[in-house]
């Protein structure tokens, strides 16, 4: 079984859902990421997203684009990206990059998923790579034992969930709502339809991810969904620490209230 | 053909394909372009091609748009003899196709109301833009003020400074102007800025995506609008001079103005076509936006095509004097194109182009965009290559008005 077969399958076992946290390498700093990171697997994450800051995140909203900006300022490189991967995977958690395309179309594709695999990464989400240009990165993927997960979203029609879930190994990224990233008041209703409609096109697990920000949000996705993914929130609350140390209790906490959702 | 009483026809949008100058299903121009975007926005760019390809074929549609292009922006446009400009060219004719003549002043107004058009039959009410030098911005104003459409333009809060004018025209035609802020904040952020709102609202929004970039099928569609200047200028040159020009030279940021200029004559295997890039402060510099002439092939903005990026994929900011090509990305067919050999792509740097935008003013009494003034400098050069035989076809895409800022500050006038 691949590290993330297990994490859902031990969750499925607990009869709850996965909680699936992401942060920029480089953010708040290069150690400061990795400790970040670590503090929330520590605080109940079963797998951890590692962005790779790019210079034009245009899925992402205001917080994100904001921890990216600094994250780069830091001269955040992929070596980077893989040492945060390497830090992380080390605490057990399964550990995801997620990235925009050009960085590993620029780096070479065979090589970025051989040095994630080596860097004991679980796989990538492409969150812009269309099933019609992927199929490179599938291959090296594939070659280098990682998996690949691709979003659908609540636009998507039947025939494009199926295109995208073919694509998958892993778990599928249901996008809850038309939008960028970013905590909001609620999560949109829409999230439980489209887990439903992938559902009937695969048997991967089905992770929500864009605008969860709170516990009893959590709650409430678990209850359709096989992972609830939460980045923002977490960064919002680094952002307005006063210092790295405070902004770990404060994503600690916030993670805890998180993963008593996931069991509600 | 717009002359005569006659309309626009489908040919006159799209060309005939023959020479694989059409996208593949998927948008491809040889490696180039596709869709590199999130999946939320598939349906949409679906929709907005199929939408597009009936309208291209439909009698109704392409008689609304000839009717726009003749009664609101003023086409066809006129081809200018420059005889005391082209002393300065080697004594190569140089012709200029008068696309600064245009309503609002660029070529830009094409390419606008062919989409606002396609905006009404997606049966969308509001229009969003991103916009450089604000050009594509005024333009997109207009046509949504024509066409009563609410319209919101995205314009990099740097380019908003340097381009104030602008910004009260576009304000004044009853659009919302939203400086943005981030990165560099030119032409890039604002594109990513205006993904961002389209991804959010595409229920009742179009993207009025203002050049030959960006994910299929903006690419063909913004090229098919921007066709009618070389299908003009072709058989103007005919009647003009008897036969073809040796060559066609045009600007390229984005590239909407040169794929424009460029696309008629792509078969006619005789004429070479020349697009200039801005090379800024000069290639060593770093400070330029030599996409096609310095830059690498990657991925920008939702397609597959050269970019200014460094050795890990982070997108170099660009630079130029001209706001209108100071952009790091470029159309994909602009780089199957280079890549195929049929056009050559050369760098004018902003002295060059500054020399070239008096000169025409000097010698001729037109003021040209910056933009323009860039294909002007290259004309000057390759007339001297080619000799006093030659007959050398510029796009002069825009009017400077708006440049006159820049200039005041670069001539100390």
């Amino acid at each position: 079984m691949t590290t993330l077969q297990t994490v859902f399958a031990k969750a499925k076992a607990d009869n709850r859902a996965a909680l699936v946290g992401y942060l920029p390498a480089g953010f708040p700093s290069k150690d400061g990421a990795i400790a970040a990171a670590t503090t929330l697997v520590e605080a109940g994450c079963d797998v951890i997203e590692i962005g790779l800051p790019y210079s034009d995140p245009l899925m992402d909203g205001p917080t994100i684009q904001d921890a990216v900006h600094r994250s780069l300022v830091n001269g955040t490189r992929i070596a980077d990206v893989m040492r945060t991967v390497e830090g992380v995977a080390a605490t057990g958690a399964a550990t995801l990059v997620m990235t925009y395309w050009n960085p590993i179309d620029k780096y070479g594709a065979e090589r970025f998923a051989r040095d994630l695999a080596n860097a004991g990464g679980a796989g990538t989400i492409t969150p812009d790579l269309t099933p019609e240009e992927s199929e490179p990165w599938r291959a090296a993927s594939a070659g280098a034992g990682i998996d690949t997960v691709f979003l659908v979203a609540p636009s998507s029609t039947e025939q494009r969930i199926k295109a995208v879930v073919d694509c998958c190994t892993g778990f599928v990224y249901a996008a809850s709502l038309m939008g960028v990233t970013g905590a909001r008041e609620s999560v949109n209703v829409a999230a439980e339809g489209l887990v439903q409609r992938t559902r009937a096109h695969t048997d991967l697990p089905v992770c929500v991810g864009l605008g969860v920000g709170t516990g009893a949000q959590a709650a409430e996705v678990a209850a359709y969904a096989d992972g609830v993914i939460v980045g923002s929130a977490f960064i919002r609350r680094i952002l307005d620490a006063p210092d790295e140390a405070a902004g770990r209790e404060s994503i600690a906490v916030l993670a805890k209230d998180m993963a008593k959702g996931v069991r509600r | 053909m717009a002359h005569e009483g006659s309309i626009l026809t489908a040919a006159d949008l799209a060309g005939n394909g023959a020479r694989g100058d059409d996208p593949d299903v998927h948008g491809k121009f040889g490696i180039f372009g596709g869709r590199y975007v999130p999946e939320a926005l598939i349906p949409a760019l679906d929709e907005v091609a199929a939408v597009y390809e009936k309208a291209k074929n439909d009698a109704q549609f392409l008689r609304e748009f000839d009717h726009l292009l003749r009664t609101y922006a003023g086409r066809p446009t006129t081809l200018t003899d420059v005889q005391r400009f082209s002393e300065q060219a080697g004594g190569a004719r140089v012709v200029l196709k008068r696309e600064d003549l245009t309503h609002t002043g660029a070529h830009k107004i094409n390419n606008v109301l062919g989409q606002a058009l396609l905006t009404k039959r997606l049966g969308k009410k509001r229009v969003i833009a991103e916009t450089g030098a604000g050009q594509h911005g005024v333009a997109t104003a207009t046509a949504a003020a024509l066409l009563g459409l609410e319209c919101v333009i995205y314009m990099g809060a740097v380019d908003c400074e340097r381009q104030a004018l602008n910004v009260a025209r576009m304000k004044l035609l009853g659009a919302t102007v939203v400086p943005v802020t981030n990165g560099s904040q030119t032409l890039k952020d604002a594109i990513n800025e205006a993904f961002r709102d389209w991804v959010t609202n595409v229920d009742t929004t179009h993207y009025l995506f203002g050049t030959v970039a960006g994910p299929h099928p903006f690419p063909e569609i913004v090229r098919d609008f921007a066709r009618i200047i070389g299908v003009e200028a072709r058989r103007q040159i005919l009647e003009l001079t008897g036969r073809l020009p040796d060559a066609v030279c045009a600007a390229v940021g984005g590239g909407s103005n040169a794929i424009g200029a460029f696309h008629a004559f792509i078969g006619d295997e005789g004429v070479q076509l020349h697009g200039y890039e801005a090379a800024g402060r000069g290639l060593e510099s770093g400070e330029h936006a030599l996409t096609l002439t310095a830059g690498s092939v990657g991925v920008l903005h939702g397609a597959r095509t050269y970019v200014l990026q460094d050795d890990e994929g982070q997108t170099i900011e660009s630079h130029s004097i001209s706001a209108g090509l100071d952009y790091p990305g470029v159309g994909p067919e602009h780089a199957w194109l280079r890549d195929s050999g049929r056009a050559t792509y050369h760098g004018v740097t902003d002295d060059q182009a500054m020399a070239a935008f008096s000169l025409l003013a000097r010698t001729e009494g037109i003021i040209p965009a910056i933009e323009s003034s860039h294909a002007l400098a290259g004309a000057l050069e390759l007339g001297r290559e080619l000799g006093p035989e030659a007959t050398i076809l510029v796009n002069l895409s825009g009017r400077g008005d708006k440049d006159m800022g820049t200039a005041m500050k670069y001539f100390n006038l």
